[in-house]
């Protein structure tokens, strides 16, 4: 795959009984970000299960990068019972990762005053926040993202932008659902527009 | 795959302390259960004292299912599930420790609570030993069974009214040796045979269920 982090060949992806699509070839390089864009119900959802590994693809077959990935789906996957801290070290121990950047992470993403609160307390946005934290935690080449901007607002927003410009530029590789425009630099995106 | 599993049963038992109606609640619905029974019959009534063993595994097995469906539930709801899959060894090692917690918080209050509940229904002291000893053996298979049931059923509606259905059938030869063991010992006859089937059974149950239940829960992404 030499600078490729993710190829599909010929995928097609369903749901139920249903044939989403079909016959998608696409890569996404390292330091490019693909905009993956559809109507709703297009499958932009499905095809992220499909290359996270979550689910199985109808045909085609999916190629990905050997430094693992971040899946990042609707859900932000925190335990409403439990602190950002928490989830986030729970996180990590599945993952084999280091816990000590969560912090950081938590401060670069302006919940360091929140990190011992119970997740429920949270808003959407600073939940979603929280999920995203994950990508700092450890780092992976690909990110696998389904509409990471919802609920986040402005200073979100840029985050959110920050962080996958730095990925970029440092050569990972990211493929993003969203129905608004990526605040990102508009050199390293591509659209993919599921029909 | 250590550090998984340790870090998963941790989180149940951490989860399970900030809501201690979830696991207060099955002990407390076994010990209405099994004092209506002692209420409604005669005082040092001897059938009672034949009937407790079958009372104690029912109601205990009952008691076990108020809480099955929350088991996987709550981390399909918020997405951990999805994390969980994506973890660097795979699921099992955190399937396990749920299935752990539910037993360390479900059936092990319930087998400790039957012995003042035998008391209770007239149950001769030398049969507490069997008693307590297939519990301790049986109500491992409820987690595993319930936990495998749980999981086949994570992304349905109304999972609560299926879980019954699927895992009542199942629980049958648990049950069946669990009270026989009993039985056999207020006979005067050898309680080994019944409680070895029942360790063969739990040492089946724990190579095999987790997988299931493992497999089941990657159906619930499809």
């Amino acid at each position: 795959m030499s600078d490729l982090l993710l190829q599909t060949e010929s995928l097609s992806v369903g749901r139920g009984d249903r044939v989403l699509f079909s016959g998608l070839t696409f890569a996404v390089a390292a330091g490019e970000l693909v905009h993956l864009r559809g109507r709703n119900g297009a499958g932009k959802t499905s095809l992220l299960e499909v290359l996270a590994g979550l689910r199985a693809a109808v045909s085609g077959t999916v190629a990905r990068p050997a430094g693992g990935l971040h899946w990042l789906g609707h859900k932000n996957a925190l335990n409403g019972d439990l602190s950002v801290y928490e989830n986030l070290g729970f996180w990590c121990a599945l993952q084999n990762c280091d816990p000590s950047p969560i912090a950081a992470a938590l401060e670069r993403l302006g919940l360091a005053r929140l990190r011992h609160r119970p997740s429920r307390t949270l808003s959407a946005g600073q939940k979603r926040r929280a999920a995203l934290a994950r990508l700092l935690i450890a780092p992976r080449p690909l990110w696998l993202l389904d509409e990471p901007l919802a609920a986040l607002d402005v200073e979100g927003l840029a985050y959110v932008g920050r962080m996958l410009d730095e990925h970029l530029r440092g050569g990972g590789g990211a493929l993003v659902t969203s129905h608004q425009a990526l605040p990102v630099d508009a050199t390293h995106v591509q659209i993919l527009e599921l029909a | 795959m250590l550090r998984a599993f340790a870090a998963a049963l941790r989180r149940e038992l951490r989860v399970a302390a900030r809501h201690k109606g979830d696991w207060l609640l099955p002990p407390l619905f076994y010990l209405i259960v099994v004092t209506l029974f002692a209420l409604g019959g005669k005082p040092n009534d001897p059938q009672l004292a034949a009937f407790a063993p079958a009372v104690l595994w029912v109601g205990g097995l009952l008691s076990a299912l108020l809480n099955l469906d929350r088991l996987f539930r709550a981390d399909y709801d918020d997405g951990t599930l999805e994390q969980m899959f994506l973890a660097e060894h795979g699921p099992l090692a955190v399937v396990y420790a749920k299935l752990a917690g539910h037993w360390l918080l479900g059936g092990l209050p319930l087998a400790l609570l039957a012995v003042p509940l035998a008391l209770q229904l007239g149950v001769p002291t030398p049969v507490l030993g069997s008693l307590l000893t297939g519990l301790l053996l049986g109500t491992p298979m409820l987690s595993l069974i319930g936990g495998f049931a749980a999981a086949l059923t994570v992304g349905l509606p109304r999972a609560a009214v299926l879980l019954p259905v699927l895992v009542l059938p199942l629980i049958g030869p648990v049950v069946i040796f669990g009270a026989g063991a009993a039985r056999a010992a207020a006979a005067g006859l050898d309680a080994a045979g019944p409680l070895y089937l029942l360790a063969s059974l739990l040492v089946l149950g724990l190579c095999f269920l987790p997988l299931a239940a493992t497999a089941a829960l990657r159906n619930s992404f499809e």
